[in-house]
């Protein structure tokens, strides 16, 4: 008899917002359609400058130079991949890349989850302190010069640590790191050290292995910063085998260096240009794209705990 | 959270009354909080002497502004020499030519690609099927994974002479620019490419308000007689309110940094006069001239307008909205 009433009203109900949605549906329905075609319209121009990018790396210079590639190849040419993927410049620099963003990484992940676990404990004496100390380089920084004069003099120029050191810590990240480890249950770290754990034990055996999904996440997060990063790099390295890809893209960029410039003769420098730029860039971004699905779900979730920290 | 703290002693087991107690005794001691967690601060020493070494030792370095500075002596320079160099910057007419570019740039920046990411949210926020959004996310959010090189290559190829851009300027009216090159477009190249790069991933913290939104605040207002846009007006707006505020006053702190990596690989001598801001300025007054105590007069003086933008957003915002980031 309920159950009966129940689905009586019920179908009412559906009956009235049924109603509703056919009274509103016109306009809607043209919100909907102008949604859907601004919406598409967002993802091809959001995607363009790639495909564009693919496009010019596979095509000819001469088509290039005459404007005629969009989206798909012109006058179809592997030539400049054989070319820069037999540059041994662009390998040592590639793996220059790779191993600058995982010692960085390594680091960052080091000492930021040191300093977000300390100050994650809300009855530690100075976390306040420690807290703004480190929140305050958010909202104001030495500059530029300050900066170079120090790693400069600190003898850091043309190593590795120049490119490493400056940036291992990201506030902001650290604020994320922080609030997941204070929403962790207290009970948890009360029962370990009930049972005779350190504060290191219960951050080695308790609390770290319970993080892993955030742990991931920071990890993805300084990967990506540092697999792009290239300002550093610029500023202390001279030496041409110390550069990340990023700068013999950047030189490239600049026309310093026509790289593989076997492909050139001076008039024709300007032509190839966009073309090796074009697979340059192809080549550089080919390791994002790969991890990108998975960087983007973490991503966003990281974002989702920072954002709830409120 | 505050309240599990307050538990009372009885409930809690083991040794923690005692330790509660000795708390209660010498409140604030330094040494009974390092003995009771040294640990803690060991793990704090390296986090604390980076931030020290690699975040404040430059902001001591801002001295050499005011002393004169000999590369390779010390990184806090040599002598006093007052106000020369500010005041050199102040009769600089290329330092405010720099000011005046850095505040139209960041105007525009905050006109254009602030509310982008709200707008892209909200429509986002209408699609029924989920899939399709998550698709059109997924896309939106790739320019921000992009290196700004490879970012600053896209730009100069689509803006090149025979790029797509001027494809499309040929086709419809008959004529090519050199965007990269006339002054006169290097705004609208600047301000495009960002609204390109920052609305997919800007829309990412309103998303995250969005799906906090209250359902029944929805259905009430649909009671009342409000239709869509209403709805939107008045419920969904008001509910993303301070993430807004949030990030409105996160914009303005950076304000004066306005894409200085990015302005630095796509700016060139020809465009100076619109595209040179505060920070590509002293970065060639500082590293290409080598005028050190020059530039980091001109930086000490960008940061401290960055710094009193903020705190005044910050202070606005908390008197008038009610939301503050502190």
């Amino acid at each position: 008899m309920v159950n009966k009433t129940a689905t009586a009203i019920r179908g009412v109900a559906a009956q009235g917002v049924l109603l509703k949605d056919m009274k509103v549906s016109r306009g809607m329905r043209i919100f909907r359609a102008f949604n859907l075609v601004f919406l598409l319209l967002v993802v091809f121009l959001t995607v363009y400058p790639f495909l564009n990018i693919i496009a010019q790396s596979f095509s000819s210079e001469g088509f290039i130079n005459a404007g005629q590639v969009n989206l798909f190849p012109m006058g179809f040419n592997t030539e400049t991949y054989k070319l820069i993927l037999a540059d041994s410049t662009f390998w040592n620099n590639y793996g220059n890349t790779v191993l600058y963003t995982v010692v960085a990484t390594a680091i960052s992940m080091v000492l930021t989850t040191a300093f977000a676990y300390a100050i994650a404990k809300k009855d530690l004496k100075g976390r306040s302190v420690f807290i703004g100390l480190a929140v305050f380089t958010m909202f104001f920084n030495g500059g530029l010069i300050p900066n170079y004069v120090l790693i400069s003099s600190m003898g850091m120029r043309d190593s590795i640590w120049a490119v490493v050191l400056p940036n291992a810590i990201s506030v902001f990240n650290l604020l994320i790191m922080k609030s997941f480890f204070e929403n962790m249950p207290r009970e948890l770290e009360e029962a370990a050290s009930i049972d005779g754990l350190t504060q290191y034990g219960i951050l080695f055996r308790v609390v770290l292995p319970l993080s892993k999904a955030i742990m991931a996440t920071m990890v993805l997060f300084y990967a990506v910063a540092n697999w792009n990063s290239w300002f550093q790099a610029f500023l202390y390295l001279d030496n041409p085998d110390l550069f990340p890809v990023t700068i013999y893209l950047r030189n490239m960029i600049a026309g310093v260096t026509t790289a593989g410039s076997a492909g050139g003769t001076a008039e024709n420098v300007g032509q190839i240009a966009a073309n090796i730029q074009s697979v340059t860039i192809v080549l550089t971004v080919i390791p994002i794209l790969c991890v990108y699905p998975f960087v983007q779900k973490y991503f966003f979730s990281g974002v989702m705990l920072g954002s709830v920290k409120e | 959270m505050a309240l599990r703290l307050d538990v009372p002693p009885e409930v809690v087991p083991g040794a923690q009354p005692d330790k509660a107690k000795k708390r209660r005794d010498k409140p604030g001691s330094w040494k009974l909080a390092i003995k009771r967690d040294w640990r803690l601060y060991t793990l704090l020493a390296l986090p604390l002497l980076y931030l020290l070494i690699f975040r404040y030792l430059p902001m001591a370095g801002n001295v050499i502004a005011f002393r004169q500075f000999q590369p390779g002596g010390s990184i806090f320079g040599e002598k006093w020499v007052g106000l020369k160099y500010v005041t050199l910057f102040i009769n600089d007419p290329s330092f405010w030519q720099a000011f005046q570019n850095t505040i139209i740039l960041g105007v525009l920046t905050l006109v254009f690609c602030f509310p982008m990411p709200i707008i892209f949210a909200l429509l986002l926020n209408e699609l029924r099927s989920q899939k399709f959004k998550k698709f059109v996310q997924t896309v939106a959010y790739l320019p921000h994974f992009m290196s700004v090189v490879i970012i600053a290559g896209m730009i100069l190829q689509n803006f090149s002479m025979n790029g797509t851009v001027n494809q499309i300027a040929e086709s419809l009216f008959g004529t090519t620019v050199n965007f990269t090159q006339d002054p006169g477009w290097f705004r609208p190249m600047y301000i495009s490419s960002e609204v390109w790069q920052t609305m997919g991933w800007g829309a990412i913290l309103y998303l995250a308000a969005l799906t906090r939104v209250d359902e029944s605040l929805y259905e009430a207002a649909r009671i009342d007689g409000a239709n869509r846009w209403q709805q939107t007006w008045h419920v969904t707006l008001p509910a993303i309110r301070p993430t807004i505020i949030t990030l409105l006053i996160l914009n303005i702190g950076t304000f004066m940094a306005v894409g200085f990596e990015k302005i630095l690989l796509i700016y060139n001598p020809l465009n100076y006069a619109t595209s040179d801001v505060i920070s590509t300025y002293l970065y060639r007054v500082g590293l290409e001239s080598s005028n050190f105590s020059y530039a980091a007069a001109i930086g000490m003086f960008e940061s401290v307008i960055g710094l009193t933008l903020i705190l005044s957003a910050n202070a606005i915002s908390k008197r008038v909205a009610g939301t503050s980031l502190w």
